[in-house]
C-alpha cells in the first residue's frame, strides 16, 4: 500500500468513526400517505446537526425515527435502515427502550411529568435502574441539572411541582431529564418554538455546551438558531433530503437553489 | 274558563301580536322614511313576548296560590266540633274539597240549576247519593258545616277563577297594547328580545334550583319534627334498629349506616379495581377498533335498570353464593347477603369507573406519554408512574362519584341484601341499608305523624348530606385537576 492509499484509509476510518447515525434510504409511511422518500443522512459524533425545512416537509419525522418514536403511532411505517454506532436500530433484536436510553429526546412543547423537579430528572436513572443508592441518584440529579444550565434557579426548590417553573426552566429541565439517563444523543424537536427570546439564547447556549458530551440532532424553524448552533445542517422539503453540508457552507453557498431560497426567506 | 282555555287565549293573542307588532314596524319605518333598528321580526317578538310572558306568570302564580287562600279562610270556618275524633282537620278539608268538586260536576250534568244547589242543605237533601251518582263517593253522610263549606269553597273558587281570567287577559291586553304602541323605527327591539329571552332562560335554571331547594326543604322539615319526637343522640347513636308499630321504637340509623357502608364497600372493591384496569387498557393498550366496540359495550352495563340488577341478584347471584360458597362453609344461610348486593351493585358500578377513568386517561396529554417513551421508559412503567399519578384527581373523582352511587342506590339492596338491620362482620348475613329502610317505613300501614314513618325523612336527609358531601368532593377533586392542563 502506498503512503497515499494509507492515508486516504485512514481519513475514511476517522470520518466513518466519527459517524453516529447514518440513515440509509428511509421512507416513512403513514397509512397510505408517504411521508419521506429515501432519505440519505448521516450524522456526526460530538455535532450538532439541524434540521431545516418548511412545516410538512418530514424533518419531525425523520427525527422520531432516530429513537423509534414513530413507534407510538399505530399506522406508521418505516423502511430502509438506521444505524446506531453501526447497529440496525430496527433490527427486530433491539430493544426499543434501551434504544430509548441510548437517544434521548427533547420535545417542542415542554412537557415536565406532574412531579417535583427531582423527580422529573430522577425518573430515568430509576428506571433503568442506573444508581444504587439515593447519593449515587442526588448525584446525578444534581450534575444533570448543571448541565442544563438550571441548577442555580432551581437547587432550593427541587421538591416543588416541575410544572411551576417557567417554560424556559420547564424545558431546561426536561433537557435535564434527558440527560439523567446518559444518553449518547440527544433529539430536539424544535425545543425553542414555546420559549421567549431570553429563555431561547439559554438553551442555545446549553446546546452549544452539550456538544462536548452528546450528539445533537435539532429540528428549527429559526434559520439563525441552525446557524447560531449547527456545524452540520440538512434542508428537507416535500419529503425529501434536498441538501447536507456543513452549516457555515450552507448558509454561505448553498449547492441548490430552493436552499438558497428557503435560507433567504424567499419561501416557506 | 279552564286555565288551559286561557293559556290557548294567551298564546292566540301573542301570535297576533307579532304579526301586528311586525306589520306597525314596518308602517311605521316608511312612513317616516327611516331605516328600522332591529329586523321587524324582532318587534314582532317583543309585542308577543310581552304578551304571553307576563299574563303565563300570573296565571301560573295565581293558580298556586289560590287553593292556598281559599283554603286558609275556609278552613278557619270549620269548628273544631265538625272534626271527627281522631282526623284531622285536613281531612275534613279534603272532604270539602271534594264535595265542592262534586258540587261543580251536578251542575255540569244538568240535572240541576244554581239555584237548586244554593236550595240543597244537607240535613234535607240526602247529598251523599246526589254526589255518587256524578262519580264522587263519601265515606258517611256529610254533616250541614262541612256542606256549608263545601258551597262556600265554591262560591270563592268560582268568584275566584272569573277574576283569575279577567286579571290575566288584561294584563296580556294591556302589556301587549303598550309594546305595540311603542314601536318606531328607532326601538331596539333586538336587544329587548335578547334581554327578554336571557331572562327566561335564567328563569328556567331557577327552577331547578327551586325544586332543590323544596326537596331540601320538606326533608328538613319533616326531619325536624321527626327529632321533635325522638331523640337525635339516640338516632344518631343507637345500636339497635327496632320499630315498632304500637310506639316505644327504637330507631338507631348506625346499623343502617353499616349495612349502607359495607354494600358499597363490597360493591367498590369489586368496581374499582377491575374498571380502573378495563379503562386503562382501553386507553393505552387496545387498538381503535376494539376501542370502538369495547366502550359503548361496557358502557351498556350502566344502561340495564337497577330492578333487573336486583332481579340479576335475587334470583341468580343470591342462590348461587349461598350454595356453592356460604352453606359450604357454614358461614351463612340466607340467599339475600351483602356479598350478593355488593358484587351485583359492583358490576352496575364497573361502566362508571371505566369509562370516566378512560376519559381522564386519554385527556392525560400525549407530549407526557411521549417524554416518558423519549427516556426509554416501557408502557406499564409509563401508566404507573406519569399517566396515573397524572390521572388521580381525576380518578379519584369517578371513585367518589361511584361511591355516592353506591350510597345512594336502592333496588339492588333491597331486592339482594335483606331487610335485617344489624352490626355483622359476615358478608354472608343479610343486613339492611339505609335506602332500603326508606323505603319499609313509609310503605308500611302506621300513621303518618308517627317517628316510625318520619324516621324515613332523617333516613333520607343524612343519606342526601352523605352523598352531596361526596358529591362535592368529587367535583372540588375534577375541577382541582383540570387546572393542571389548561
Amino acid at each position: 500500500m502506498t503512503e497515499a492509499a494509507t492515508e486516504i484509509a485512514v481519513d475514511t476510518a476517522i470520518k466513518e468513526s466519527a459517524i453516529k447515525m447514518r440513515g440509509s434510504d428511509v421512507s416513512v409511511f403513514y397509512g397510505e400517505k408517504q411521508a419521506l422518500f429515501g432519505v440519505n443522512l448521516d450524522v456526526r459524533k460530538n455535532s450538532v446537526t439541524a434540521l431545516i425545512g418548511p412545516s410538512g416537509c418530514g424533518k419531525s419525522t425523520f427525527l422520531r425515527c432516530l429513537n423509534r418514536m414513530n413507534d407510538t403511532i399505530d399506522i406508521c411505517r418505516v423502511t430502509g435502515e438506521i444505524t446506531l454506532e453501526g447497529e440496525n436500530i430496527y433490527d427486530p433484536k433491539i430493544d426499543v427502550v434501551e434504544l430509548r436510553a441510548r437517544v434521548g429526546m427533547v420535545f417542542q412543547k415542554p412537557n415536565p411529568f406532574p412531579k417535583s423537579i427531582y423527580e422529573n430528572v430522577a425518573y430515568g436513572p430509576r428506571i433503568h435502574g442506573l444508581t444504587k443508592s439515593k447519593a449515587e441518584l442526588d448525584e446525578i440529579v444534581e450534575s444533570s441539572l448543571r448541565k442544563a444550565a438550571i441548577w442555580e434557579e432551581v437547587k432550593d426548590r427541587l421538591h416543588e411541582p416541575g410544572t411551576g417553573l417557567s417554560g424556559g426552566q420547564q424545558q431546561r429541565l426536561c433537557i435535564a431529564r434527558a440527560i439523567a439517563v446518559s444518553p449518547e444523543v440527544i433529539l430536539m424537536d424544535e425545543p425553542c418554538s414555546a420559549l421567549d427570546p431570553i429563555a431561547t439564547a439559554k438553551v442555545e447556549e446549553l446546546i452549544d455546551e452539550l456538544r462536548t458530551n452528546f450528539t445533537i440532532v435539532i429540528v428549527t424553524h429559526s434559520m439563525q438558531q441552525a446557524a447560531r448552533v449547527s456545524q452540520r445542517t440538512a434542508m428537507f422539503h416535500l419529503g425529501k433530503l434536498v441538501e447536507e453540508g456543513d452549516t457555515d457552507k450552507m448558509f454561505t453557498n448553498p449547492d441548490t437553489k430552493l436552499t438558497q431560497d428557503y435560507i433567504t426567506g424567499r419561501f416557506g | 274558563m279552564t286555565p288551559s282555555a286561557i293559556i290557548l287565549i294567551v298564546l292566540g293573542l301573542a301570535a297576533i301580536g307579532y304579526f301586528l307588532g311586525r306589520q306597525r314596524a314596518l308602517k311605521t319605518a316608511q312612513r317616516d322614511g327611516v331605516k328600522l333598528h332591529s329586523l321587524s321580526g324582532y318587534h314582532g317578538q317583543s309585542v308577543a313576548l310581552f304578551v304571553a310572558v307576563p299574563a303565563l306568570f300570573l296565571l301560573a302564580a295565581w293558580l298556586f296560590l289560590q287553593p292556598v287562600l281559599i283554603e286558609n279562610s275556609i278552613s278557619g270556618k270549620i269548628p273544631e266540633s265538625a272534626i271527627p275524633e281522631g282526623g284531622a282537620k285536613s281531612l275534613v278539608m279534603f272532604d270539602v274539597r271534594r264535595i265542592a268538586d262534586g258540587l261543580n260536576q251536578i251542575i255540569a250534568s244538568g240535572d240541576s240549576s244554581e239555584a237548586d244547589l244554593t236550595d240543597m242543605r244537607a240535613d234535607v237533601t240526602d247529598v251523599r247519593s246526589r254526589l255518587a251518582e256524578v262519580g264522587v263517593a263519601l265515606g258517611s253522610d256529610v254533616s250541614p258545616v262541612v256542606f256549608q263549606a263545601a258551597k262556600e269553597y265554591r262560591n270563592i273558587d268560582l268568584v275566584a277563577s272569573y277574576l283569575r281570567n279577567i286579571a290575566v287577559l288584561v294584563v296580556a291586553l294591556g302589556f301587549g297594547i303598550w309594546a305595540l304602541r311603542r314601536i318606531q323605527p328607532k326601538l331596539r327591539a333586538r336587544n329587548i328580545s335578547e334581554t327578554f329571552i336571557k331572562a327566561l332562560l335564567m328563569g328556567s335554571s331557577l327552577v331547578a334550583i327551586l325544586t332543590t331547594v323544596g326537596i331540601v326543604g320538606s326533608l328538613l322539615f319533616e326531619s325536624i319534627s321527626f327529632f321533635k319526637m325522638y331523640p337525635a343522640e339516640e338516632f344518631f347513636l343507637s345500636t339497635t334498629w327496632n320499630p315498632q308499630f304500637r310506639g316505644g321504637s327504637e330507631l338507631g340509623f348506625l346499623p343502617l349506616l353499616w349495612g349502607t357502608l359495607y354494600v358499597s364497600f363490597v360493591a367498590l372493591a369489586l368496581a374499582v379495581p377491575l374498571g380502573l384496569m378495563i379503562a386503562i387498557y382501553l386507553a393505552e393498550y387496545a387498538g381503535s377498533r376494539l376501542r370502538g366496540f369495547a366502550k359503548p359495550a361496557i358502557e351498556v352495563l350502566a344502561g340495564i335498570p337497577t330492578i333487573v340488577y336486583g332481579l340479576f341478584a335475587l334470583m341468580t347471584v343470591g342462590p348461587f353464593l349461598r350454595d356453592w360458597i356460604a352453606q359450604p362453609l357454614g358461614i351463612g344461610s340466607s340467599s339475600s347477603s351483602v356479598m350478593t348486593a355488593g358484587l351485583v351493585m359492583g358490576i352496575m358500578l364497573i361502566p362508571f369507573i371505566s369509562s370516566l377513568s378512560d376519559d381522564i386517561i386519554n385527556s392525560v396529554p400525549q407530549t407526557m406519554r411521549d417524554g416518558s417513551y423519549g427516556l426509554g421508559a416501557t408502557k406499564s412503567e409509563t401508566i404507573k408512574q406519569v399517566i396515573l399519578p397524572a390521572a388521580l384527581p381525576g380518578i379519584v373523582g369517578a371513585f367518589l362519584l361511584a361511591a355516592s352511587r353506591a350510597i345512594g342506590e336502592t333496588m339492588i339492596v333491597v331486592m339482594g341484601a335483606g331487610a335485617s338491620a344489624r352490626l355483622d362482620l359476615n358478608p354472608f348475613e343479610a343486613m339492611t341499608t339505609i335506602t332500603v329502610k326508606i323505603v319499609s317505613q313509609l310503605t308500611g300501614d302506621t300513621e303518618f305523624a308517627s317517628p316510625e314513618t318520619l324516621v324515613a325523612f332523617a333516613l333520607g336527609l343524612t343519606l342526601f348530606v352523605f352523598t352531596l358531601s361526596l358529591n362535592i368532593l368529587a367535583l372540588y377533586i375534577v375541577r382541582k385537576y383540570r387546572e393542571q392542563y389548561e
